[in-house]
């Protein structure tokens, strides 16, 4: 339960984190809240030998209303993003869906961009992203550019960040009906991993722990748009997915979930809009 | 008026929330200074054979002080010859480990039997060091294969101690062959139910620190026993005054901190093989992987009865897995054979029982041992019997009760019942709870066939406490010249209340304030003989002590008043709320207890004594859990959750409630989401708190608390034992509670923990087979 010894470097500024990255290579990891790296780090399953802290960068942590879409800093605390008026008002499902995140300590210390950049299939707040159409900013030595969520979860923890590359900011379109969301998790305690998540905005939805990344209900989302059913559409939800068997769930419960929560989510999403 | 049966808020807790606690990590005590970290280089895999140990990596590391292993240990006294091996022979009196060719070693030898067994202890300068050696420490394993299940162990494929020549390590109970006894039942339901593995997860993990200086030990260590304890560490060579145990404060044990473990042997060897002090705190995952677990049964019932719901056989069998060691052996399912019945009036009942090993951590006491696994198993199978007979689960229980003039009862399995009110505790549950109409809102639900179903379970209980009565406990009470006294218990507490409780007790014989009272336990210099705490027997065997040793005291005190009063000792009278000594009388003259003491010889008044009990005795009570069931996902939530459990007179609601409250939490745990996994190579699957399913507030509803008062003769406080009811009653109700929301979809049983999938795959099988039968009759 102690981690390896590493070299810990704490970043001022965001250049001066993309510069410590290019310096140690392979070897260094960005460390944000250190709630997904950190419990790694200790059971020893990673072992970076450079830890790169972000924690101090204020300019990194915002959320600010962009007229068509809303920006977040990628060092954006869940609670803040949970508590934020321009995401209740604007993008309400963001601003639940990091309010399910954890327990507060836990919204106290994870970011949004962590959360991302972990690129956990579990995890709650990039298959939300992922139902908004988010679009994922990232520097590094050679400049910026722009990723759609729909291509940066690539495998088993795996983004489409370069090595050295860091993530800046999450832009969030504003939906046309901020009001068509739902969120359900579905967990055995308070505190746990999805064992299976849904989050839906408008027709789009989204589904958490139903393969190696966070995916789009793709299925489930054409029959809608070809005027099926909620019922109709639902059962779809698990079509295309590839979801694991654990101590939690088989397979095949999980598919289950996937189609009672797709449901459940649509016809949250209806009521509210 | 007494102060006994008042809400004394805990004296404990002001330290123990502000200034902090002194866990044995937070020691800074002379002899520790400079003290080694100890880290456990222990087996990753279930069962294998060591054919090498290369240490030569780890001890280049820096800050590695010694790197040792079995081969190390050349300095111990030789373990006892192994003995002939009689599997049916007799269970031993108490949690005894078996030896001979079941014992277990301290550090594994040439075979490892369990994942986290420990191969070598690593000592360093600092913790961080020792994990970093730890894992330079190279062990060859040839594996063997694994025994990772009951069934694995009676298939014998392999063996974990091939010279006994089975995995059954012990048997008994009576003979359950008789199947006469069954004949003439109209209803009969036969089944098999699990008590799943658990673990014991206490806040603060297994801690010892030792140091060696002199030709003494002193070892401290996080124990429910410092006096047990003691004996156990002889295991090094030393006679026992040689030996001083502390037990600091200590964050709870719940049966896995009774004495101590192997690995605090092996630390208290280190300290006295180099010399230097050792300091060994264990981590989550260790703790997961290697303290004691708990339950870990397979049990077969039968059960049968009349259509009217009247009770006439039972027959229970049980499997214990062991685990890797029997640290005790058959002493568990005893307790379950012992208990089987309940608290019904059962003609005929038979109980056996079968102890096998298995590649897992080793069991031993948790919260309950051997107690929960009865209640929960009659329990089920009476709900399973009224459900089969179609009739009112209350009502059955009812028609079955030991009746309140039946009292002192036998049981047909030899429990001697003390005393009891079984119906009037259910009925207590039932009218707080509102039975009825839960019942009614239940029937709606099911006519609207709702997704989301309503579960009413019910448990009544009795169970033992203080089962070795007969060793009771000890207390010594100083009263000083300055009016304070010192209370030594040989109880240990470990989050109880102890200091609350027993300052209570001296201030309602003796009138001394209970800020005047000092408790002290856990120390073998200051108290070499004592039992401790488990098994429910604080209160009743160490408070009746300090009872006891205060009315000693007092009547030292009324000869000592009587002199300076120069009036007969029988007219000498104590006022036991002004705490002041007077003569009958003569109202105007009187002393204090400083006054008093201060003419004692030495100046202090004293009372050594030790109370014994002539037998265990049997607390009891029901509880109602009510549950929602999520259909068409499985998912259950706790809404509420009603109990009366009846231990006896109630010294201080506060501690009772406290009591209550932890062991409802832990019973509705087991049945909701708890449960030691490994897979069918022996690998543990639960070795962190992100596996382990660990309950937490944000689960559980406020419990609702009845009190019923039904005192014992067996002690002068009239008290039984509360510390473990909580949870001998929740994990029934709360199981039973689940599988009545759903009986109505043809569901009979579901075994715990009753997670979504278990429970949505019983919904998803009992459609199954009422398809199957509806298509068959067409």
């Amino acid at each position: 339960m102690i981690p390896p010894a590493f070299t810990y470097r704490r970043a001022s500024s965001a250049d001066e984190a993309i510069a410590l990255a290019a310096e140690y290579g392979d070897d260094a990891k960005y460390l944000a809240g250190g709630h997904s790296l950190l419990p790694l780090m200790k059971l020893r399953f990673a072992a970076p030998s450079v830890l790169i802290d972000l924690g101090r960068l204020p300019e990194l942590s915002y959320i600010r209303d962009e007229r068509t879409y809303v920006a977040i800093g990628a060092l954006t605390r869940h609670h803040d993003v949970q508590h934020s008026p321009v995401l209740a008002a604007q993008i309400p499902l963001l601003a639940h869906t990091a309010g399910r995140v954890g327990d507060p300590q836990i919204r106290h210390r994870g970011t949004i961009g962590g959360s991302v950049a972990h690129g956990d299939a579990a995890s709650d707040l990039p298959a939300a992203l992922l139902a908004l159409d988010a679009t994922f900013v990232a520097r590094g030595p050679s400049g910026t550019r722009s990723v759609q969520a729909a291509g940066f979860f690539k495998g088993i923890f795996e983004t489409d960040l370069e090595p050295g590359e860091l993530l800046t900011e999450i832009q969030v379109p504003k939906p046309a009906v901020p009001a068509a969301w739902s969120f359900q998790k579905f967990t055995k305690r308070a505190i746990d991993w999805a064992i299976v998540g849904v989050a839906v905005q408008g027709h789009a939805i989204a589904l958490i722990n139903m393969g190696t990344t966070p995916l789009r209900a793709t299925a489930a989302e054409a029959a809608l748009a070809s005027g099926a059913s909620i019922a109709d559409a639902a059962a779809l939800a698990a079509e295309g997915t590839s979801a694991g068997s654990d101590i939690h769930a088989t397979k095949a419960f999980r598919e289950h979930l996937a189609r009672v929560l797709v449901k459940r989510a649509l016809e949250e999403a209806g009521a509210r809009s | 008026m007494s102060i006994l049966g008042t809400r004394v808020i805990r004296t404990e807790d002001p330290r123990l929330l502000t200034a902090g606690g002194i866990y044995v990590d937070d020691l800074r005590e002379p002899e520790l200074d400079g003290a080694a970290r100890a880290t456990f280089v222990r087996s990753t895999v279930a069962h294998a054979l060591i054919t090498g140990i290369d240490t030569s990596a780890a001890l280049e590391q820096p800050g590695v002080i010694a790197v040792l292993t079995a081969a190390d240990m050349t300095d111990l006294p030789p373990p006892p010859p192994a003995g002939e091996f009689d599997p049916d022979a007799p269970a031993v009196e108490g949690p005894l480990p078996l030896g001979g060719v079941w014992s277990e070693p301290l550090l594994a030898v040439d075979r490892v039997r369990f994942v986290g067994e420990p191969v070598a202890i690593v000592l360093t300068d600092s913790t961080y060091q020792g994990e970093d050696a730890a894992e330079l420490v190279s062990v060859d394993y040839e594996q063997l294969p694994a025994v990772p299940s009951i069934e694995a162990a009676l298939a014998a494929g392999s063996l974990l101690f091939p010279d006994a020549g089975t995995n059954v390590c012990q048997k008994g109970g009576q003979d359950t062959s008789d199947e006469s006894i069954f004949d003439g039942c109209e209803v009969v339901v036969e089944g098999d139910i699990v008590n799943q593995r658990v673990a014991c997860l206490p806040m603060e993990g297994r801690s010892t620190a030792a140091a060696f200086s002199g030709g003494k030990l002193t070892v401290w260590a996080s124990t429910q026993n410092a006096q047990l304890s003691r004996l156990i560490l002889t295991a090094i060579g030393l006679p026992p005054d040689a030996i001083r145990v502390v037990a600091p404060d200590v964050g709870g044990g719940f049966g896995a901190k009774i004495g101590v473990d192997r690995e605090s042997i092996i630390v208290a060897w280190a300290a006295k093989h180099t010399g230097r002090p050792v300091r060994w705190v264990e981590t989550r995952n260790e703790n997961l992987l290697a303290m004691t677990q708990g339950r870990a049964q397979e049990l077969h019932i039968k059960i049968g009865g009349s259509r009217d719901g009247h009770i006439k056989a039972y027959r229970l069998n049980v499997l214990q897995d062991t685990g890797a060691y029997a640290r005790m052996s058959g002493f568990l399912p005893s307790l379950t054979v012992l208990m089987a019945p309940g608290v019904y009036d059962i003609p005929a009942v038979q109980a056996d029982y079968k102890v096998v090993v298995t590649d897992g951590t080793p069991i031993a006491a948790y919260r309950g041992a051997g107690r929960p696994e009865a209640a929960a198993t009659i329990e089920r199978a009476v709900d399973w019997f009224a459900a089969e007979a179609g009739l009112d689960p209350a009502r059955v229980r009812k028609l079955n009760f030991i009746k309140p003039g039946q009292f002192p009862f036998v049981t047909k399995t030899g429990a001697p019942y003390d005393s009891g009110e079984y119906e009037a505790a259910l009925d207590k549950v039932l009218a707080k709870a509102g039975y009825e109409e839960l019942r009614a809102e239940q029937r709606r639900r099911r006519e609207a066939g709702a997704a989301r179903q309503l579960g009413i379970g019910l448990a009544s209980y009795v169970e033992v406490t203080a089962g070795d009565a007969g060793a009771g406990e000890t207390c010594k009470i100083d009263v000083h010249s300055d009016g304070t006294a010192t209370v030594y218990t040989g109880s240990s507490a470990h989050g109880q209340g102890h200091h609350t409780a027993f300052a209570m007790l001296v201030q309602a014989e003796l009138g001394i304030p209970m800020d005047k009272v000092e408790v002290i336990h856990g120390d073998t210099d200051l108290i070499p003989d004592g039992v401790g705490t488990y098994a429910s027997r604080s209160l009743q065997l160490g408070g009746s002590a300090v009872q006891k040793a205060a009315l000693e005291v007092k009547d030292e005190a009324a000869r000592q008043a009587a002199a300076l009063f120069e009036a007969a000792e029988a007219d000498v009278v104590l006022d036991a709320d002004t705490g002041l000594w007077q003569v009958r009388g003569d109202p105007d003259k009187s002393l204090t207890w400083a006054q008093v003491a201060s003419e004692a010889e030495g100046g202090t008044l004293m009372a050594n004594v030790r109370f014994t009990q002539a037998m265990p005795t049997f607390p009891f009570g029901s509880q109602l859990s009510l549950v929602e069931v999520d259909t068409e996902t499985g998912k259950v939530t706790l809404l509420r959750h009603v109990t009366c459990d009846d231990a006896g007179p109630v010294l201080n609601p506060v501690l009772m409630e406290g009591q209550r409250h932890g062991g409802i939490a832990q019973g509705a745990a087991q049945a909701l989401c708890e449960e030691v996994l490994y897979d069918a190579d022996g690998n543990p699957l639960t070795s962190t708190l992100a596996d382990y399913g660990a309950i937490t507030a944000a689960e559980l509803p406020s419990f609702e608390l009845v009190t019923s008062e039904t005192p014992t003769h067996l002690n002068p406080l009239g008290v039984k034992g509360i510390g473990e009811a909580g949870t001998i009653g929740a994990t029934p109700a709360v199981q039973n509670a689940v599988i009545d929301a759903v009986s109505h979809l043809g569901v009979r049983h579901i075994d715990m923990p009753l997670t979504p999938e278990r429970v949505w795959t019983a919904i998803q099988s009992a459609g199954l087979r009422r398809h199957v039968r509806e298509a068959s009759a067409k």
